[in-house]
């Protein structure tokens, strides 16, 4: 196995007396696709918001690549390829399409800081932005502005946000909801198809999406890691079966 | 509070009247790309600037203020308009760089009026770089205050120090060399006038291009969406405090202006209502819109001239007329009205 690209060591936040993320060691694999399941109000988000900055961790720390992030700002961690999606939208919605992927490749590029247009440079960027919506199947609305697409594009748009900022890890928090659930295997293998090159970490509902793609399964209940393993593992577990699992959830 | 200035949203309906032109103009939805209604201002604004020149002997003077006063806009408008940034104290950079002009010719005998300007631009950046440090760790209401209570802290410094800006009888035996050593300030404002249009030309084409770039892009990204920014990779906070920097040189340049042009600074130009009234031409011309906060600064410093002339004692009523006015039937400014009208044209034309 090779050295992991992210870990937890003792990861910890406490919303006062709530404690969201308990003690939580977690490593993720280069190239690999894992998932993290777990009830609503588990601490899912709450962990991904820890591991890109977005909130301070009450103690323990954020390991990425081998060095220690946790006390480096949430762009610092982008710059180092940590990269996410929201649960919720958080796109320009009044920014077309291709804008959002182009300012994205803007700040990649080191270009946020040049203060005068290059128009050249903008081809060159603009097919890059074209060239990741192609890969999401966005390409059509490339034109559109945001908030005319339905929810389910915009989901795609979150993506190829993350996308254009050529992450090694790639946190994706539920971003198949609001997708009908007819389109959300595609969103899934495409989102699989390019882990080859990075670890993804996704978190997902549908049970079925998860034991079918997903190579390795986090369980997180109440801020706990309740099990990790291969989706065989975490099927046969038993406490997974009787806390999460067993509750009438499919699997 | 509820929205003290009409922010920068694109109306539906003009969006979409705007569809046909959406292949060409990225970045439309930054309203950066309605160049139709910009183009329009630009083109009235030049000739209007060219009448004057020509025929208006007698408004010499008071195209020099609109000139200055166009100026003063634009470095708010990039910082509230497009950054998102509030500010009710914008007039703490501007005056200083009219004191930093008015000390250096009186105290030092710098009096080239060139090297001044730059002078002013980086004194007023220094205090922007200071106070923008703390001014851009609060958001809304504390930005505000903050803001406020820096300028009323320079204002009350001016007004103490006495040997150095003369207090509240103001700066008295202001020297200015001609510009570029040939052209002497004359009475009838011929120099100021040129003088004001050419600087004003420059930071024109200077603000345009930014809001063009990648790095303005980047701060109306800022505006929209604070946390995803963050979440592609930018410094918000270094990124905010360029801007503010930025946006206090160019209101220091205009205040050096100011008093070059007049050879006299007064402790007007630091005071609160200088600030307040700034925020209510980028409000008035469409704030994000570089061509409306120019225009606004064109119409609100030719209709304070025209209304305290012809009534000294009410043209506040007067003015506050005009804007309740504005402000109820044009949101978005004259700038969005100017749009209105052109989109009217172009569903005629196309009917
Ligand atoms: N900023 C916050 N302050 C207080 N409680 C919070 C905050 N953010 C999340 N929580 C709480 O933490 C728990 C975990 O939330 P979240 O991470 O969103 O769960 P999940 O994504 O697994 O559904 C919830 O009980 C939520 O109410
Ligand atoms: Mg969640």
């Amino acid at each position: 196995m090779s050295a992991p690209i992210l870990e937890t060591r003792a990861l910890q936040k406490n919303f006062g007396a709530l404690t969201v993320a308990q003690n939580i060691d977690f490593s993720l694999e280069p190239g690999t696709f894992e998932a993290l399941i777990g009830p609503n109000g588990a601490g899912k988000s709450t962990f991904v918001n820890l591991l890109t900055g977005l909130v301070q961790p009450t103690s323990g720390s954020v390991i990425l690549d081998g060095e220690d992030v946790t006390a480096l700002s949430i762009e610092a961690r982008v710059k180092r390829g940590l990269v996410r999606t929201f649960q919720i939208n958080t796109l320009f919605n009044s920014l077309t399409v291709a804008e959002n992927v182009i300012l994205a490749l803007d700040e990649f590029h080191g270009q946020g800081w040049r203060p005068l247009p290059s128009p050249s440079r903008r081809r060159l960027i603009r097919d890059e932005a074209y060239e990741i919506l192609g890969r999401l199947g966005l390409d059509p609305w490339g034109n559109r502005e945001v908030r005319e697409l339905p929810y389910g594009r915009q989901r795609l748009v979150e993506i190829a946000i993350a996308l254009a900022l050529r992450p090694k890890v790639l946190l994706l928090d539920e971003p198949a909801a609001g997708i009908p659930s007819t389109e959300t295997g595609t969103v899934i293998e495409v989102l699989e198809n390019l882990a080859s090159n990075l670890a993804v970490l996704i978190i997902e509902h549908d049970m079925d999406l998860v034991f079918r793609f997903a190579q390795r399964i986090t369980v997180l209940v109440q801020g706990a890691v309740l099990a990790r393993g291969t989706p065989d593992e975490i099927a046969n577990n038993e406490t997974v079966k009787s806390v999460y699992l067993g509750e009438g959830i499919h699997a | 509070m509820a929205r003290p200035i009409p922010r920068n949203e694109p109306v539906k309906s003009l969006s979409v009247s705007y569809q046909g032109a959406a292949a060409s103009s990225t970045w439309r939805g930054l309203a950066m790309g309605r160049g139709g209604s910009d183009l329009v201002i630009a083109v009235l604004l030049g000739l209007a600037a060219l009448a004057t020149l020509l025929f208006g002997e007698a408004y010499w003077l008071l195209a020099a203020q609109v000139a200055i006063t166009m100026i003063f806009a634009l470095s708010v408008d990039l910082l509230v308009g497009f950054a998102g940034i509030v500010t009710l104290g914008h007039a703490v950079f501007f005056g200083l760089g009219a004191y930093a002009v008015g000390i250096a010719s009186v105290q030092f005998g710098w009096t080239e009026p060139l090297s001044a300007l730059l002078l002013a631009g980086a004194v007023s950046a220094l205090l922007g770089a200071a106070t923008g440090v703390l001014v851009l760790r609060t958001r809304g209401l504390g930005q505000l205050m903050l803001t406020m209570a820096f300028a009323s802290l320079v204002y009350e410094i001016a007004n103490r120090a006495k040997p150095l800006t003369g207090g509240a009888d103001g700066l008295q035996g202001m020297v200015v060399s001609p510009v570029a050593g040939l052209f002497e300030f004359d009475i009838f404002g011929l120099t100021a006038f040129v003088y004001t249009l050419a600087v004003l030309i420059v930071v024109v084409i200077f603000a345009v291009l930014m809001t063009r770039s990648p790095y303005g892009r980047s701060l109306v990204g800022i505006r929209e969406n604070r946390v995803r920014m963050q979440a592609i990779g930018t410094g918000v906070q270094r990124r905010l405090l360029s801007i503010y920097i930025v946006s206090a040189a160019l209101a220091g340049i205009a205040g050096a202006l100011l008093a070059q042009t007049s050879q006299f600074v007064g402790l007007n130009v630091l005071h609160f209502s200088l600030s307040g009234e700034i925020l209510i031409i980028v409000a008035l011309g469409g704030a994000g819109r570089l061509w409306g906060a120019l225009l606004g600064a064109v119409v609100f410093t030719l209709f304070k001239d025209r209304l305290s002339a012809l009534d000294p004692a009410y043209w506040y009523f007067w003015l506050g007329l005009l804007l309740a006015v504005i402000v109820l039937f044009a949101p978005k400014g004259l700038i969005g009205l100017v749009d209105r009208l052109l989109a009217l044209f172009r569903s005629k034309e196309a009917a």
